[in-house]
């Protein structure tokens, strides 16, 4: 019976070898990860990332349409792709980057762009040039729900699902509402009537429009020279 | 004279020549274990068998989205982004490990040699899984997903799952600990290996993610790690198992070389479960996780090629049973994509490889090839091998399961291939900075069609097996005695 000794021991070994390597030792390393902040004469400033509660609710959105299926949330650094050059970062992402985010959004999939970043003013999906054929569009909470509701009415050959259940169709009572989409063509309403974003479609867009990961750190290499200097 | 009868014991089942009384014993015995065997293993595939219908329909579904995004896009529970995790779920929870433990639970029993006392255990736990499972992928399709890749389903539901292996897993146990046959074959060896990670990986992977002290990337690291136990340790080991059987079993010669499965099996029991980091490649996590992952891969090299010398010479001068029996045609398929699947794994999990093909439908090329042609294939060939065993009659049409052979193989294998290409293309595209997005999207989008097309193949041939199967549940075949075969053996086709 040596050899089944033999043959637990090794499975069980290997088990505990295998939990220790990719869950205890990343877990010591990385679960007391706090923020970085600028400490000056005693002072606190320049706290992140910071956690922001209100976010939740949009984040539930994000998580429970999957957009991870398609959207990563991860900036890979210049030898590692295209990520930077292409406008969805100024810098890579590292796991100080991810404390307060519970399952944070990585992604394995790219069918759509990368939104680490998207919420960011500088954030575009084309490379860098000056060409105005290349000229980003202003992603402003409108833009975002357009895009949410009628995918290709924005971007052409986009490959995005509309989510016309987070909006709804209603009859236009005295006045326009103030945030009806501006719908064209085929994907207007009847006349009389408007769409409007549903509570969770909101939400959503606020969510996406705060992400961000763009402040400097200290670790990442060339993010912010004069920040990463203290 | 091969190395299995120099072994010090030589390895007990394929075929031990025995004289004329004590064969007749031994085909009491096994009809007798078989016998006990046949209520939950049927019942194993034939739950299974429902889930692979289910995830066809999802896979496809997902796939028509790929290249029309607006079909069924209006109703919240069909959108991508829910049926796409509803069919990883349905395939690998579902079809995959349900077969697989049918598999295991019938291979443990003959191999060990022990009788299943009390079935109605091993059927209670299939229940409770699927319980489990059903009210998770529910869960998925409304909205309600833990968001973490690899671990959807709640924790609440996983209880239920892991409850319900647990009796299938204690039943497993005591065929190894009441075993009869002194020393375990090969693919005890594997069973043991699987029954035991499968457990553990996923009580500690959910148990991690519900920690409030485990959060930000190590959570990733924690869904990289469960699927790539499942997939390679788990789904892999049964897979494997049962071709370490069949294909001896089946063209009636002992496993090649002991040795060289001795060395293949350590080599991968020491080192795939190292390298779950592979998956997060690039990403926010510490360098040396990855390397470490890439590194374990490489050392798999020692598994790849020990593992399909092992079955390629055990085949040696028996090709042509490929033609003749469905068993070996469908085992031996998938023996051929696990070397496949280990080759393209290596590459891709080197930085320079993975830089390219990360983020692309690559990544799901490479996980199909593991779980569908090859793990699906030897389990298909096991089904067929077993079924007739246990329902007293042969299959009824060797034309339906060439039809079968045809959706799943070519389908299949195309769907792989269409995959793996349209991620290579996508991914040059996507590394290529003068690319805009918006033509990274048209390199994929040509492929996607083609890729529906091969979901349809697929989805036939899973029709035909599923009515094939309930006929020998109904005990409509050909009466029992001779394996239904394509074509009479020595009789060559060329």
């Amino acid at each position: 019976m040596n050899r089944s000794l033999t043959l637990f021991a090794g499975i069980i070994g290997s088990f505990a070898f295998s939990c220790y390597a990719l869950l205890i030792v990343p877990q010591r390393q990385l679960g007391g990860l706090q923020p970085q902040f600028t400490e000056d004469e005693g002072k606190i400033t320049d706290i992140y990332p910071v956690k922001n509660e209100g976010l939740e609710a949009g984040r539930a959105v994000y998580k429970s349409e999957g957009c991870v299926y398609c959207h990563s949330q991860q900036i890979r650094d210049e030898q590692n792709g295209t990520d930077i050059f292409r406008g969805w970062g100024v810098r890579r992402t590292v796991a100080r980057d991810y404390i307060f985010e519970k399952a944070p959004f990585l992604g394995s999939m790219r069918l759509g762009p990368d939104l680490a970043n998207v919420g960011s003013p500088e954030w575009r999906n084309e490379p860098k040039d000056e060409d105005p054929k290349y000229k980003p569009a202003k992603r402003d909470a409108a833009w975002h729900l357009l895009h949410l509701y009628a995918p290709q009415t924005v971007i052409k050959n986009s490959n995005m699902p509309p989510y016309r259940y987070l909006f709804e169709t209603r009859k236009i009572v005295s006045q326009p509402s103030a945030d009806a989409l501006a719908l064209t063509g085929k994907d207007a309403p009847k006349p009389g009537y408007e769409v409007v974003p549903k509570a969770e479609a909101k939400v959503l867009v606020g969510y996406l429009m705060s992400l961000n990961k763009s402040h400097p750190l200290k670790e990442v290499k060339g993010s912010a020279p004069e920040v990463a200097a203290k | 004279m091969t190395a299995a009868a120099l072994a010090p014991s030589p390895t007990p089942t394929p075929q031990a020549p025995a004289a004329p009384s004590a064969a007749h014993a031994q085909a009491v015995e096994r009809a007798a274990i078989d016998a006990s065997t046949s209520g939950p293993v049927l019942f194993f595939f034939g739950n299974g068998l429902l889930w692979l219908l289910l995830a066809t329909v999802l896979g496809f579904i997902s796939s028509i989205q790929l290249h029309s995004p607006g079909f069924l896009a209006d109703i919240p529970f069909l959108t991508y982004g829910r049926i796409l995790p509803a069919f990883t779920n349905a395939l690998g929870y579902g079809w995959a490990t349900l077969s697989g433990m049918g598999v295991a639970i019938w291979l443990l029993a003959r191999l060990c040699r022990v009788q299943i006392k009390w079935p109605g255990v091993l059927i209670t736990g299939a229940i409770f899984w699927q319980i489990g499972l059903t009210i998770g992928i529910v869960q998925i399709l409304a909205g309600k997903s833990t968001g973490v890749e690899g671990l959807e389903i709640p924790g609440s539901s996983a209880v239920l799952m892991l409850l319900g292996y647990a009796l299938v897993g204690l039943w497993g146990a005591l065929l190894f600990g009441y075993r009869r046959q002194g020393t375990a074959y090969i693919s005890v060896w594997y069973l043991v290996a699987a029954m035991f990670w499968f457990p553990w990986t996923f009580a500690l992977a959910h148990i991690s993610v519900a920690m409030p002290s485990v959060q930000g990337v190590v959570q990733n690291l924690v869904g990289a790690w469960a699927v790539q136990n499942f997939l390679n340790i788990f789904i892999t080991s049964i897979g494997l198992a049962a071709a370490y059987y069949l294909i001896p079993k089946v063209i009636n010669r002992p496993v090649h070389s002991y040795n060289l499965a001795s060395t293949g099996f350590w080599s991968f029991i020491l080192f795939t479960g190292l390298t779950g980091a592979v998956r997060l490649s690039g990403g926010p996590v510490p360098v040396w996780i990855v390397t470490l992952s890439i590194a374990a891969t490489i050392l798999l090299i020692v598994q790849l090629v020990t593992v399909s010398a092992n079955l390629l010479l055990t085949m040696r001068g028996q090709y042509h049973m490929v033609y003749h029996s469905p068993t070996i045609r469908f085992t031996f398929f998938g023996a051929i994509a696990f070397s496949l699947a280990g080759v393209t794994g290596l590459f891709s999990s080197l930085r320079s490889v993975d830089r390219v093909l990360h983020f692309t439908h690559f990544q799901s090329a490479q996980s199909y090839l593991l779980l569908y042609a090859f793990f699906s294939m030897v389990m298909f060939g096991a089904i067929y091998y077993i079924l007739p065993r246990l329902v007293g009659c042969e299959w009824l049409s060797s034309s339906m399961i060439s039809l079968h052979f045809w959706g799943a193989a070519y389908g299949g294998g195309m769907l792989i291939a269409i995959l793996g290409i349209a991620g290579i293309a996508y991914g040059s595209a996507l590394a290529d900075p003068e690319t805009l997005f918006s033509q990274v999207i048209d390199a994929g989008a040509v492929y996607y069609i083609a890729a529906s097309i091969a979901w349809g193949m697929i989805l036939i041939g899973h029709l035909v097996f599923a009515l094939h199967f309930l006929l020998m549940l109904l005990r409509i075949g050909q009466p029992g005695g001779e394996p239904t075969l394509f074509a009479p053996i020595g009789e060559e086709k060329h």
